[in-house]
């Protein structure tokens, strides 16, 4: 009973997930600007790190987790490089 | 998927539960991004998938492996924190570079830059250019 | 105490964090003790300014009250982006006059701010102590004014100032 219920919501969960992340690349293709593509960007990278969640709640293990702390880091370090380049046209001070 | 029929019902429901509103919630964000027509009214949506789009999702997970190793599995803790302080760090300079970007091609619906105010750095240098 | 330990909230919370990630043992307390201590002696070295706490009691207060409106927020927003071009919405800057004047109080307002879904701190001015926030559903520029300051900007001056 259990199992069919976890299996079933995961499932749909990351469908739900999948279809969010394609609405954010369809934004990231179509832009217009480059700040509405960096704001995709970051919520597609948020998406991907529910997703890989997910993954690691119908495996039933913990691995995951990891994966998905580095794509949460990797995003930020990157959404924020890429603010910066936007402001400044140069990353480093 | 054998270890699943371990987990008692109400903890299923409750994972299920928190799983489709945190799924859902970051959807709603995402459609969000897609439909507003600005980019300072888009800046509003991901912060659903950021806030109780993440945590509904976390929240889940920490239900579920903590009754699967029945020991309490805190560790997405971390990455809820992680995204509170990140989001608005992030969404603060995308919207400071937008508006720094609209000023200097001087486009319509932009608030004009103060000179009451002390300029900082940034604004200093965007003046001159 | 403070030379061997110059900021004891920071190596509390990187000790916690070693735990979490790497499970409780003996041995992994003694390493993720080394490590918060050492990252809190090399945290001393940047010489940051340190925030100081006045009143705790009012943290779980505020905590509560952020947890809510996000909540209620999300709902809000979940509404008007469900409606779609149906209803016509007008959103817009406001600008807030602040008193808080604390780094800390300030970065903690904008994480408040920005993570509430419908509000987005835009920018600040240091000299004049005056914010532009965009607010997506906009109806009375007083009253948002209102909310910021009664709701958040007067608890975190009690918290930090």
């Amino acid at each position: 009973m259990s199992g069919i219920i976890i299996v079933w919501s995961v499932t749909i969960a990351q469908l739900v997930l999948v279809a969010a992340m394609a609405c954010a690349l369809l934004r990231l293709v179509r832009g217009p600007r480059a700040q509405d593509r960096i704001l995709s960007f970051d919520a597609l990278y948020v998406g991907a790190m529910l997703l890989l969640l997910t993954f690691g709640m119908r495996a039933g293990s913990t691995v995951y987790f990891e994966a998905a702390v580095v794509v949460a880091l990797l995003g930020f370090v990157s959404t924020v490089a890429l603010a910066k380049f936007l402001m400044r046209g140069e990353v480093m001070e | 998927m054998t270890p699943l029929a371990d987990l008692p019902v109400w903890a299923a429901l409750l994972t299920g539960f928190f799983l489709l509103l945190g799924s859902v919630l970051t959807l709603l964000g995402s459609i969000g991004l897609l439909r507003f027509r600005s980019f300072y009214e888009r800046i509003h949506a991901p912060t659903l998938g950021t806030t109780w789009g993440t945590g509904g999702v976390l929240i889940a997970s920490i239900i579920f492996h903590s009754v699967l190793q029945s020991k309490p599995v805190l560790h997405e803790i971390l990455i809820a924190l992680f995204v509170t302080v990140t989001t608005p760090v992030s969404l603060m300079l995308l919207a400071r570079a937008a508006l720094y970007r609209d000023r200097s091609e001087g486009n319509d619906g932009v608030p004009p830059f103060e000179t009451v105010a002390e300029p900082r750095d940034e604004q200093r240098r965007s003046s001159n250019t | 105490m403070s030379a061997l330990l110059p900021y004891p909230l920071l190596t509390a919370s990187l000790l916690v964090m070693w735990i979490l990630l790497n499970g409780l043992s003996v041995g992994q307390v003694v390493l993720g003790g080394i490590v918060a201590l050492a990252a809190s002696l090399a945290m001393a070295a940047l010489q940051p300014a340190k925030p100081r706490i006045r009143s705790w009691d009012m943290i779980p207060q505020l905590l509560l009250i952020v947890l809510v409106d996000i909540l209620r927020s999300n709902i809000a927003v979940a509404g008007i982006i469900l409606q779609g071009r149906r209803l016509t919405r007008t959103s817009g800057f406001v600008m807030i006059p602040l008193e808080l004047r604390d780094r800390t109080g300030l970065a903690v307002l904008a994480c408040i701010i920005t993570s509430t879904p419908g509000t987005a701190w835009v920018e600040y001015h240091a000299g004049s102590g005056r914010l532009r926030i965009h607010v997506l559903d906009l109806i009375d520029q007083q009253a948002w004014i209102d909310l910021i300051k009664q709701r958040y900007e007067r608890r975190l001056m009690e918290i930090f100032e």
